[in-house]
């Protein structure tokens, strides 16, 4: 399949005369997941886990083998070790409220790196906040990467948790999250990764990197909004208290107490959003259909193009690490003296959409000068 | 597609690169921040009131060339002017921005501020368009109260 066929299994952009590149914020949606949905509606809908008729028990088997899916996919050793969640954000949340409020205290350390997306750093604060643990972060070097030197003078014994984007939404730096989970694991810190940015990208692999939790969202690797997933190690799981509380998360219900259900039910209160499991199922199978080792073929001729052409820009200023194998495919720009507001709104009236906002990675603009 | 030099005019840009309205009041009564946690402009305001007439306004601050040119045409538009008449002018603008009044006699009032009239066919503008308006709606919502 070359770019051409890829192109036109997206209906949005045969629909529309736009050059789309604002993944890094939701991917469109290819036919195969669209259709996925509508086959889910006219086929399969009830409410799993809940009826004693066929057509629940095959809502179930979907949503179910989807999970078991996930699991190969980024290769869990368990298939109760993937939680559905809304996005990555509520993933996130849910570390921080059942394992992050219940297991740090006073003194403690909690260390991110300063690239972190929002949703892996303001829930942080707030866990730190209450329990009075410490916050810290490692910062980026010239070349916008994370240096060992950085990494090991903030990881402490102190350290409990490490937060760590793998790849980076505002720099497109990867970061070697092996090794950072490596050196935290040695000082007895338990490791968040934010693979939001990365599993559209690159293969995953959850043993191989030994992370203890691991977070994405599925619209930015071309499945539908509202669908995130949880990866955590059965053990940290088992020992954590449930986040949401409703149906289908219990196990007995008496007038003033309740006895929870196992993974993964404890932690999926409430109906599900069952049509995003479906089409986040029909989007890794879109992504093996075309296999990652294609996707990065691709991606680096447009990624290289990209880069010689904007770098013959005398106004234009690029953020990115001069070591290519350590950049992905987002590309930050600076246009002297004009607003990236007002640069959006003039590349928009040729059809080009591109991210401008400088509020998503605050901490990271900072380092900017912005 | 909106025409880009409708938006972008030179009124426009040239209160957008360099304003004489922004810098510090040696004297005000009232100082208000406006922000906009979307985009991260952020304007810091300041009146000077002669009793019931607005005698100075100053603005300091970062963003785009939309929202840093709308704080000074605002400035220079209601200066002068008592906080009723700034109070009327304030409504017509966000009506003219909200497309909520296209009435061209009605709109004759905003003075220079209808060359942000076109901003109204950019939903994804507006809100740069109306930072400096809000803010200055919140400074004499608390003129009223002192």
């Amino acid at each position: 399949m070359n770019i051409k066929e890829i192109k036109k299994d997206f209906p949005i952009l045969e629909n529309k005369n736009i050059a789309y590149l604002d993944s890094g914020a939701t991917t469109q949606k290819p036919k195969q997941v669209i259709q996925a949905i509508e086959a889910f509606y006219e086929k399969y809908n009830a409410n799993p886990h809940r009826g004693a008729y066929t057509l629940s028990m095959e809502a179930t088997e979907i949503y179910e083998n989807t999970r078991t899916k996930i699991a190969k996919f980024i290769n869990a050793k368990h298939r109760e070790e993937i939680i559905f969640s809304k996005n990555a954000t509520e993933s996130l949340n849910l570390i921080a409220y059942s394992y992050g409020m219940e297991n740090l205290k006073k003194d403690d350390e909690i260390v991110l790196s300063i690239m972190e997306h929002h949703s892996n750093l303001v829930p942080w604060q707030k866990v730190s906040k209450i329990t009075g643990s410490k916050l810290n972060y490692m910062y980026i070097d010239e070349k916008f990467e994370l240096s060992d030197e950085e990494i090991e003078s903030k990881i402490t014994d102190k350290t409990k948790i490490v937060g760590i984007t793998h790849i980076s939404n505002v720099l497109g730096t990867i970061n070697n999250i092996k090794n950072i989970i490596k050196y935290a694991h040695k000082k007895g810190a338990i490791v968040v990764v934010d693979a939001s940015q990365s599993i559209p990208h690159m293969q995953i692999d959850v043993q191989d990197l030994d992370a203890d939790f691991l977070v994405f969202s599925g619209h930015k690797m071309l499945a539908p909004l509202g669908i995130g997933v949880l990866y955590g190690k059965r053990e940290i799981l088992n020992k954590m208290t449930p986040f949401l509380m409703g149906g289908d998360m219990i196990e007995y219900v008496y007038e003033q107490e309740t006895t929870f259900a196992p993974l993964p039910n404890k932690f999926e209160a409430g109906t599900q959003n069952v049509e995003g499991v479906i089409g986040l199922g029909a989007a890794i199978d879109y992504i093996e259909s075309i296999g990652y080792e294609k996707i990065q073929k691709i991606e680096k001729e447009i990624v290289e193009y990209a880069k010689q052409e904007l770098s013959k820009l005398d106004y234009l200023t690029l953020y990115l690490t001069p070591n290519d194998e350590n950049h992905s495919s987002v590309i930050s720009f600076n246009i002297k003296g004009v607003h990236p507001h007002d640069v959006a709104s003039i590349l928009d009236s040729e059809g080009v959409c591109v991210r401008s906002r400088k509020s998503l990675c605050t901490t990271t603009y900072e380092i900017f000068g912005n | 597609m909106e025409d880009l030099t409708d938006v972008y005019n030179e009124l426009i840009m040239e209160h957008s690169m360099n304003s004489y309205n922004k810098k510090k009041l040696e004297k005000a009564d009232f100082c208000e921040i406006g922000h906009n946690p979307n985009c991260g402009d952020e304007i810091t305001l300041e009146l000077k009131l002669n009793g019931n007439i607005i005698e100075d306004m100053a603005f300091l601050g970062h963003g785009c060339a939309i929202s840093q040119a709308s704080t000074s045409i605002m400035i220079d538009t209601l200066k002068g002017k008592t906080i009723e008449e700034a109070k009327e002018i304030i409504k017509k603008f966000i009506e003219m921005i909200k497309r909520e009044t296209t009435d061209e006699e009605d709109l004759k009032k905003l003075e220079d501020a209808i060359a942000f009239k076109n901003v109204s066919n950019m939903p994804a503008r507006v809100k740069c368009a109306l930072l400096a308006w809000h803010t200055i709606e919140n400074m004499l919502s608390k003129s009223d109260k002192k």
